[in-house]
């Protein structure tokens, strides 16, 4: 069975983003980027699955500018076979990409897609709820285990209240939890096997992709900050100020 | 036009966060209709007919709504689609689940996470964990939305009287099915809407430790219990326990975090909190930024001291 898994790349998650004065977005200029981590998590749960057998391919997908080449590497430096690169300067907003994916996912003739639940740069949780959508194909969201079948995938979701195990009918789409599993460090051998791994390129137009974005951002702004509290001696001055000052015991 | 509110139950009650959903559709559209779709869910839809400002409430009951998966859950909704100009549900772990998929059925974009409504079209959004919020506006004709329920006051649960309809469920989509629930165990208030909310965090050490220190403190406040990423990672507690920019967000009057550090994702998730109180024996710790009251100690003395005091 062959895997698609979908990567984007994001300001890294260490980074203490600044936002622009003039309020037109966040400064990225010189800014280090690295791969969405949720999306690490799913290239590795594909790698596991392919270590196990049950997977016999693993393409790796990432929309955006051209260096996105260099997050398609990290995942074949992880243990993506191939990588596909949808190539355009153009803003990408998650129905877009999930449309794109669509468009490959159909072409490569792939059973399951495995993607992160969310970007850490626009914090959407939207891109493989759509992919599924547009497929037709089950979805399980938040996973934090995953059974492969022959025909299904038992997978066991992230939810308010505790965890849920469904069953979903393959193909399917599976976006990524936190707990799922830890990515494995790449090792510079690795690095320098992905090198020689295939990327093809395409552009939006070659899948017949409209991409123009939906929402329009009108400004970005910081949020409002919080005025900086005191330090108390003690717990006895601590209750007595929540009684009498804070009101909130 | 009309705003449509996908009601976030178990078919017996609603969950508080349908209510703050409702306010965000009422800042939206004057009229709104609440959609109930379960299985023998007719006392939730008595539930949401009682909710004020609510005109109408549709309830399809079949028993394959009755585990809310997404794959026919959005087919129930795609089916009364028309006439709506905005579909809304809350960000929990249901609406996030739920709303991208109608969306992408509807060929429109999905706005995440609004925390204000400033036109019909335009809202506020947090982007990269909350340190940066965008104001987006909608192109499309229907706008599908999860709303941020810390951003929106609940509507009063009664007083309303709206009128319940009976609509026709859409057939299994044959996708996808339920294996079982594994709840985690809590007589608590509920994380997300709960008054006083006490975290620990990696400080705690262990398991056994995170339950001897945070458990009596959150009895004597009558709190929900959150924990950190760390400390859920370290498995100290339970995931749903997790407050942080990729798990709970949380307002609550008063947040106690205990042993927690303060990295970006968490306070992403807990910095709307009305008075945000620190322990931590680190004075150079991020969380003391935000706290309001600070107490530079070792948590094991100054937890139960409070336990003791209150």
């Amino acid at each position: 069975m062959k895997v698609l898994v979908a990567v984007k790349r994001v300001v890294d998650y260490n980074v203490k983003i600044r936002v622009k004065s003039d309020g037109s977005g966040i400064d990225t200029v010189g800014v280090k980027m690295s791969m969405n981590p949720f999306d690490e998590i799913a290239v590795e749960e594909a790698v596991r699955l392919k270590e196990a057998g049950a997977v016999s391919e693993i393409l790796a997908v990432s929309c955006g500018v051209a260096a996105c080449g260099e997050t398609l590497r990290t995942a074949m430096a992880i243990g993506a076979d191939r990588g596909v690169l949808v190539e355009t300067d153009a803003e990408l907003q998650p129905l877009a990409v999930a449309k794109l994916l669509a468009a490959v996912a159909k072409k490569e003739g792939v059973r399951l897609v495995i993607l992160g639940k969310q970007a850490i740069d626009d914090d959407s949780n939207q891109t493989g709820q759509m992919l599924a959508a547009l497929l037709g194909w089950s979805q399980a969201t938040f996973a934090s285990k995953v059974v492969l079948e022959t025909d299904t995938a038992r997978v066991t979701r992230e939810v308010d209240g505790g965890l849920e195990t469904i069953a979903v009918k393959l193909p399917a789409v599976i976006t990524t939890d936190l707990r799922l599993n830890e990515p494995r460090y790449v090792t510079l051998p690795n690095i320098m096997k992905a090198k020689k791994k295939p990327l093809d390129t395409l552009k939006p137009e070659d899948l017949g992709v409209d991409v123009a974005p939906r929402l329009k951002t009108l400004k970005v702004v910081e949020p409002p900050k919080r005025a900086s509290g005191v330090k108390v001696p003690d717990v006895a001055t601590l209750i007595s100020r929540l009684k009498t000052e804070a009101k909130v015991i | 036009m009309t705003a449509l509110v996908i009601a976030e139950h178990d078919n017996h009650s609603l969950k508080p966060s349908t209510l703050n959903t409702i306010a965000a559709a009422l800042q939206c559209d004057s009229q709104v209709h609440v959609l109930v779709a379960g299985s023998d869910c007719a006392a939730a839809a008595q539930a949401a007919a009682q909710a004020a400002g609510v005109a109408k409430v549709l309830r399809a009951d079949a028993p394959q709504l009755a585990a809310g998966l997404a794959e026919t859950a959005a087919a129930q909704v795609v089916s009364l689609a028309s006439g709506y100009g905005h579909i809304l549900a809350p960000a929990t772990a249901f609406g996030k689940n739920l709303a991208p998929r109608i969306a992408a059925l509807l060929d429109v974009a999905q706005i995440s996470d609004i925390i204000h409504v400033h036109a019909p079209d335009t809202f506020d959004r947090p982007i990269y964990a909350g340190n940066a919020i965008a104001t987006v506006q909608s192109s499309d004709a229907v706008k599908v939305i999860t709303v941020r329920t810390t951003g929106f006051d609940a509507v009063a649960a009664s007083g309303g009287s709206a009128t319940v309809e009976a609509v026709a469920a859409v057939p299994d989509a044959g996708l996808s099915t339920l294996v079982g629930r594994e709840a985690t165990k809590n007589e608590r208030p509920e994380l997300t809407s709960a008054r006083i909310v006490v975290s620990g965090g990696r400080g705690l050490g262990s398991k056994e430790n995170f339950e001897a220190v945070m458990i009596p403190l959150a009895d004597k406040l009558g709190a929900a219990l959150g924990a950190s990423r760390a400390a859920v990672d370290a498995g100290y507690a339970p995931n749903d326990w997790q407050v942080g920019q990729t798990g709970k967000i949380v307002a609550p009057q008063l947040y106690v975090a205990v042993g927690i550090s303060g990295a970006i994702q968490h306070l992403a998730g807990m910095k709307d909190s009305k008075v945000i109180v620190a322990i931590n024996k680190d004075e150079e710790a991020p969380i003391f930024g935000v706290a309001d009251y600070g107490l530079v100690a070792d948590l094991f003395t100054a937890v139960p001291e409070m336990v003791k005091q209150l």
